[in-house]
């Protein structure tokens, strides 16, 4: 390890100044705690919009991120807190399976991207295809999604308080979406449903655990019209 | 800024090396000329030119006064004559060499090899401006070579450099060049450069021009596009080869990855978002 | 008949025979009436049906004078490979150059998956998992595992990333380059359908591009992050369909892969569109050539390994792909058929699905006799993975053998030293496409501007 980058603060705290230590060394590091159920805290400095800062962690560390992140940030997390003081780039939190990744600027494509659980909260505007091939987790964006969003979500939540872009959830499995502003266009498959109490109490607890201050009844809810589930052979029929 | 112009460029560039370690290219918009005078930056495939010679050779053909700065292969030639005729003389008498840019302010530098072998040869760094644009290639279907270095002229003081892979530029190359419009390479984002060069011959403003490539041009492309006066920014559709883009009160930028604008003063507090697909992004100075 | 008198002492003509068109034969006429009935087009497994120019056409020059060759069974002649060697901290080290190809748990019941990594692992090689993610038995039963990173990404997970022991991004497949997958509801079992997070019964629709990158620079930072999640230990393979393959192969280097995978045309698919299998790529053998040519362009030939899949079916196909400069090759059609797959002693079975032995291609049903494509369990256990997995370790034993018969005749102590220039061609295309000469000339047809 480079000397000077890495400092622990108080008990627990462990500094990590990216200008010193190399992401290697420092996700090594991360790994190295993998499978333990140790609590360290570490705080990054300079990420620079680095890539794969954090990736693959499994443990329930906590770790803040003091600027902003290249790709993949976060990458397929598991327990571990990630706490990004800036915006993400592409696939933030891609396949996360458990844990927490929260952004608070913006992020770029494809956040929490094939994310299989645990929550990816972003405070601010999320990209095109927030939610690309999702598979469980839940995803709370207190901005607005851009274009293709839950793309072929299979399942989990996709919260977002702001507006959605075109084709939001097209090809949808079984992904639910909620959408607290305008939708420019609901993707193939994709339909407005019915938003009952359950639905309701539901997206409270998203928003609750993701500590993002919204009326969960002020939300529409969307989802799979599971039209495309199978084939239908009815091109040859006569109209009736 | 200006004065730090060369510096901040090359540190974008450099970061930007791992995309594109094939061939690196900028274009700086400096020192205009007046305005019956054209700047052209020739680019010769022979290292060992003699441009003095070159300059004279234009004089006696051309009858009109030419003032050749040479940088290494690269010249920086200031003349009265018109920028058509400089070409067509140096396609029938010189066909080693390139025109790289031409206008009132913009000078393009291109070679292949990584971004810091460009910026330590063409004394990068010192290089002061206004505005400025830089490419890194990782060459994907066509050669690795000069000429299919970006950026790539498309009209005066105009140049456009491409990430991302067109679809169907072979037959758009076909007729662009019954149109003729010309090219020296079989790459795609050359075509991209001569679609925009033909509209706007055509008439087009830039923005039509866009417009139109957007109807045109098929496959996956994030564009910059160097102006006299700024640059614009465009995505296609689908919109999924990346670009960010930050504004300052001192200045605006645009990358394909943020740690390439990171290396800017300012760019912590900066306001940086993403531009949307189909959508003409466009600064000019004030 | 006529009443004619006139006509009835003269010879009948006989009747025409029947004149097939080659344009609207009947497999053409029966295509367009089913398409009319079901208005979606066909789906299908399995690989290419149409003639292909092959490695049949190639042809090697063993020893008589001016070459010496080696005496079987006595002299050396091995087969070792070493997989993963440019940045990896563990490459493999496989003992035969003949892996077994992506199929997935899904595609496959859990007893074929079981018998392929049985049979490898006797071998000494590796097997792969595909689009479904990895079950536990296959990891059992496989000493050496690689682990696909899909467009779909269905079961990805962090831990079996760390328990493979390789990586292979897939780009492209030989059977659809540029497609994505399809797998019908038949087939998406409760198992199945937990694997991959989708409701049973759905027919389940993979993605032709990756979820969270696009393009060749895209890719770098992304295997970059796949490093660093496995701690650099493992070998990052990018597998692609043939098609620019010159192009792609070069772009595979540029984003860093340590081991390259080329799968030619005539590679299988669970579920296709048979347009997809007959129309697009390139086959196998000018493949080959191509990515050893853009290998050797870039001083990488042998640095970043290159496997090459699709229609390889015995030990002289083995030979030849390594002649041409392979430096493996890896198998899945031909690893179905040796379980099983189109055995005539299904034959009853297979003609109550309306076909018969030798022509069953509708791995998507899930209806396989021999217990291979299918999820049923009454059908799967008609498929020993003890069996199974002797029969896999003899057919790629018997590939070997083979592969070290030829490569003794041309006089190699192994295996990676068989070249062009031990071969020749039968035929003008194979010459061409092989770029080795046609027998008995010094003459390469065939420019390549490449």
């Amino acid at each position: 390890m480079t000397d000077g980058g890495l400092q622990k603060i108080g008990e627990q705290m462990i500094e990590i100044d990216l200008d010193k230590v190399t992401i290697r060394e420092f996700n090594q590091q991360l790994h190295d705690l993998n499978g333990t159920d140790k609590k360290e805290a570490y705080k990054i400095m300079n990420p620079r919009g680095k890539h794969s800062v954090a990736v693959g962690a499994d443990a329930p560390v906590d770790i803040t991120v003091e600027g902003h992140v290249g790709y993949y940030c976060g990458g397929m997390n598991k327990h571990a807190n990630i706490d990004i003081k800036g915006n993400a780039g592409p696939g933030v939190a891609e396949n996360i399976m458990s844990g927490c990744v929260r952004v608070q600027g913006n992020t770029s494509q494809y956040a929490g991207a094939t994310g299989r659980g645990g929550m990816l909260v972003i405070e601010g505007d999320a990209s095109s295809r927030c939610g690309i091939s999702m598979k469980g987790v839940d995803i709370v964006v207190g901005g607005s999604v851009d274009n293709m969003s839950a793309f072929m979500g299979q399942a989990g939540n996709l919260v977002v308080c702001g507006n959605a872009g075109h084709a939001l959830g097209d090809s949808l499995y079984e992904v639910k979406i909620y959408v607290q502003g305008e939708v420019k266009s609901l993707g193939a498959d994709c339909v407005e449903k019915e938003m009952t109490e359950e639905h309701v109490a539901k997206l409270a607890e998203l928003l609750e655990k993701a500590k993002i201050n919204a009326d969960p009844r002020k939300f529409r809810r969307y989802g799979s019209a599971r039209k495309l589930y199978n084939f239908k052979i009815d091109n040859a029929r006569l109209p009736e | 800024m200006e004065a730090n112009l060369g510096n901040w460029l090359s540190d974008m560039l450099i970061e930007m090396t791992d995309r594109g370690p094939d061939s690196a290219g900028i274009a700086i918009y400096r020192n205009p000329v007046a305005a019956n005078q054209t700047k052209i930056t020739l680019l010769s495939r022979d290292e060992d030119i003699d441009w003095k010679k070159l300059g004279e050779q234009l004089k006696k053909d051309l009858h009109a006064a030419f003032e050749i700065e040479p940088v290494l292969n690269h010249a920086i030639v200031t003349t009265d004559a018109n920028a058509d005729d400089i070409k067509t003389w140096l396609e029938q008498n010189r066909p080693e060499i390139l025109v790289n840019a031409s206008g009132k302010v913009i000078e393009a530098y291109k070679q292949i090899g990584l971004p810091e072998n460009l910026i330590e040869r063409f004394n990068v760094r010192k290089m002061q401006g206004t505005h400025a644009l830089g490419h890194s290639r990782m060459a994907t279907e066509s050669n690795v070579t000069t000429e299919h270095s970006h950026p790539f002229a498309t009209g005066e003081d105009l140049c456009l450099v491409h990430n991302g892979s067109l679809s169907n530029h072979n037959r758009l190359r076909t007729f662009l060049r019954d149109q003729k419009i010309k090219f020296q390479t079989d790459n795609d984002s050359e075509v991209a450069a001569g679609y925009l060069t033909w509209r706007l011959r055509e008439g087009d403003s830039l923005e039509q021009a866009l417009e139109a490539a957007m109807k045109d041009l098929d496959g996956f492309y994030t564009f910059a596009i160097g102006t006299q006066d700024g640059f614009a920014v465009l995505r296609d559709p689908i919109g999924c080869k990346p670009a960010v883009m930050a504004e300052t009160d001192d200045w605006a930028a645009m990358a394909s990855e943020f740690r390439a604008i990171e290396c800017l003063p300012g760019a912590e507090s900066a306001k940086i978002w993403e531009p949307e697909p189909s959508r003409i992004y466009s600064w000019q100075r004030d | 008949m006529s009443d004619s008198t006139d006509n009835e002492h003269k010879p009948q003509r006989p009747l025409p025979p029947l004149v097939e068109s080659f344009t609207w034969n009947r497999g053409t006429i029966s295509e367009i009436q089913r398409a009319a009935e079901e208005g979606i087009y066909s789906i299908r497994g399995g690989g290419a049906k149409r003639y292909v120019p092959h490695f049949d056409d190639l042809l090697f020059l063993g020893a008589s004078m001016s070459r010496y060759a080696l005496e079987g069974y006595r002299e050396r002649c091995d087969t070792d490979v070493v997989l993963g060697s440019r940045f990896a901290k563990k490459p493999l080290h496989l003992d035969i150059p003949i892996t077994i190809a992506g199929m997935s748990f899904g595609a496959l019941s859990a007893e074929a998956k079981d018998s392929l990594g049985r049979g490898a692992s006797m071998m000494g090689t590796s097997t792969t998992t595909g689009d479904g993610g990895m079950t536990p038995e296959e990891r059992k039963s496989s000493k050496t595992l690689v682990y696909q990173l899909l467009p779909s990404r269905y079961g990805m997970n962090p831990d079996d990333l760390r328990k493979a022991d390789a990586v292979e991004v897939v780009c492209g497949q030989g059977a659809k380059p540029g497609g994505g997958g399809m797998l019908l509801g038949q087939k998406i079992s409760d198992r199945v359908a937990e694997m991959r997070t989708l409701p049973k019964g759905v027919d389940q629709r993979s993605a032709c591009r990756h979820p969270d990158w696009t393009g060749p620079d895209d890719l770098e930072i992304k295997i970059q992050e796949l490093r660093e999640i496995t701690d650099w230990e493992k070998p990052i393979y990018i597998k692609v369909g043939a098609t620019r393959t010159y192009y792609d192969v070069k772009l595979a280097v540029k984003a860093g892969a340590d081991v390259i995978v080329v799968d030619g045309m005539q590679g299988g698919t669970a579920a296709t569109q048979d347009v997809f299998i007959e129309q697009v790529g390139i086959p196998t053998m000018p493949a080959v050539r191509l990515a050893v040519k853009a290998l050797q362009e870039m001083g990488m030939h042998r640095k970043v390994q290159l496997i090459v899949s699709g229609g390889i079916r015995n030990g002289s196909d083995v030979a030849k792909c390594m002649a041409l400069g392979a430096d493996a090759v890896s198998i899945g059609m031909a690893a179905l058929y040796a379980l099983g797959c189109n055995d005539p002693k299904y034959d009853e079975d297979y003609r109550q699905l309306g076909t018969r032995a030798g022509f069953y291609d509708a791995y998507h049903e899930g209806r396989c006799p021999a217990g291979i494509s299918t999820q049923d369990p009454e059908l799967s256990k008609r498929l020993d993975p003890e069996l199974g997995g002797r029969r896999i370790k003899n057919l790629l034993q018997t590939m070997m053998l083979e592969a070290q018969t030829l490569a003794r005749a041309c006089g190699k102590s192994h295996l990676h030293n068989l070249e062009p220039e031990d071969m020749v061609a039968l035929t003008v295309e194979s010459a061409a496409m092989a770029g080795v000469p046609l027998a008995g000339t010094d003459w390469i047809p065939g420019n390549t501007r490449y």
